[in-house]
């Protein structure tokens, strides 16, 4: 290679390295960036990663030099590279020293998040399932308990925390803006803290492979004003809404007719079962199939009819025998469910 | 590569660059979007939607009726898109969350699909 051509090589690696890294960077941000920190306990974590980073790069370029030291550097300090002394200082302590620091800080970190001291007043239990989240606001006073599915809904400025179990194989929660991730266990019970500081959206998801749609298992942490919190959680507590409109009316008929109730919970009706999510509230929820698809009359109705083309082997089947009437029916009945 | 990379993330046959109707297509692919309409259909130009529940609106443009009901025409569209029950109760289209302008721009996209 001439050096003029060598030149112009180096400099367009240059660009498209630099190319490169700026679309890197630029997926850092979103609703699901650890990087992104929403919470004190999201901010520890994320000071943790941008110190061992940093430390990284830092090490890594004294390395380098280092190289380039024992290889061009005159024969005097060469030589000192290769004596026991400078081995021992550079090979044994400093990695001893610096690796102890970093588990003895990492394990404080992983102490504020994951520990069952510092409970919230609110806890909430959130079990995994092939592949949706069932989240229980077990308030223990005897009031009402509030299922839902696929959002949990948290107070701001306040730390809260999750109950975790598996129904059928190891899951693991992770919401990565407000906290770490944690596996959930069938038959144990793990415990994790999150915080929100603001109110928001953020989106979280399953972090260990449990079956074929792992990856569509999905779910937002919706952080809400205190107030906001109570009075969301109150009306939870209620039973379902009655239709208001004739289609709504069709729909909740329908529904009751072919057998929703053998799967779902509508509070107020005859559909009690449990088998899959609780539906006296779905209209209130922000997404379907556990953050597969946006919540409105379109989607209720395209899961309902085809359940099993969208998110093959997952429990609900396709309804393929309904008239699209009633499909339109049940999807503006469900809708109604706020 | 990365051009290449970043232009695999759009995609899609729409030619609203030679768009000269009402309504704005590229607007009108992003409502489409955010409410999934990918659930029911198949969508050229979307990412994700291959539903099965309704017909394929691949080359819509070109297509006579709107389901098989109504002259395919774009203010006819328009309102079929938002209220499709409006023209057929029995269909399984429901009333849909957009407004008339969203309408347009989904009616726009439809229509640049040949």
């Amino acid at each position: 290679m001439s050096p003029p051509t060598f030149t112009r090589f180096v400099d367009r690696a240059g660009r498209r390295l630099a190319v490169g890294l700026l679309l890197v960077v630029a997926g850092c941000g979103g609703d699901q960036s650890a990087l992104a920190p929403a919470g004190p306990i999201g901010l520890s974590i994320a000071t943790l990663a941008w110190i061992m980073f940093a430390g990284a790069a830092v090490i890594f370029g004294v390395v380098m030099a280092l190289t380039v030291i024992a290889w061009l550097a005159p024969l005097r300090v060469r030589r000192w590279l290769g004596t026991s002394r400078a081995v021992a200082i550079g090979g044994i302590a400093f990695p001893v020293v610096v690796l102890s620091a970093l588990l003895v800080y990492g394990l404080c970190v992983t102490r504020t998040t994951a520990g069952s001291e510092g409970t919230g007043p609110v806890s909430i239990n959130v079990v995994g399932e092939q592949w949706w989240w069932r989240v229980n606001y077990a308030q223990g006073d005897g009031a009402q308990p509030v299922i839902t599915a696929n959002e949990i809904r948290i107070p701001t400025g306040t730390p809260v925390r999750l109950v975790l179990t598996a129904a059928d194989v190891i899951h693991s929660i992770w919401i990565p803006r407000l906290a770490g991730k944690l596996d959930m266990i069938p038959g144990r019970t793990t415990t994790l803290v999150l915080e929100a500081a603001d109110p928001g959206v953020y989106r979280g998801q399953c972090a260990e492979y449990c079956g074929a749609q792992h990856a569509q298992m999905a779910f937002f942490v919706v952080a809400m004003e205190p107030q906001a919190f109570d009075d969301w959680l109150a009306t939870q507590r209620s039973p379902g809404r009655k239709p208001a409109t004739p289609l709504q009316e069709e729909g909740r008929q329908a529904f009751l007719r072919h057998g929703c109730g053998a799967c779902h919970t509508v509070r107020g009706t005859s559909a009690m079962e449990t088998l899959g999510p609780d539906l006296t509230h779905v209209g209130s929820r922000l997404s379907i199939a556990a953050g597969m698809f946006p919540n409105n009359a379109g989607t209720l109705a395209g899961w309902i009819a085809d359940a099993q083309h969208l998110k093959p082997g997952n429990g609900m089947p396709s309804f393929e025998m309904l008239r699209g009437q009633e499909l339109r029916a049940i999807a503006a009945y469900l809708g109604s469910l706020e | 590569m990365v051009l290449l990379t970043v232009a695999a993330c759009g995609g899609g046959p729409s030619s609203s660059a030679a768009w000269d109707g009402p309504g704005d297509p590229a607007a009108g692919k992003r409502v489409i979007s955010r409410i999934a309409c990918g659930i029911c259909h198949v969508i050229p130009g979307v990412a994700g939607a291959r539903g099965t529940v309704g017909p394929s609106l691949e080359g819509f443009a070109e297509r006579n009726l709107i389901a098989g009901r109504l002259p395919n025409e774009f203010e006819l569209l328009t309102r079929w898109v938002r209220d499709a029950p409006s023209f057929d109760p029995a269909t399984g289209m429901p009333e849909l969350p957009i407004s008339e302008d969203e309408a347009r721009d989904v009616a726009a996209y439809l229509h640049s699909l040949r």
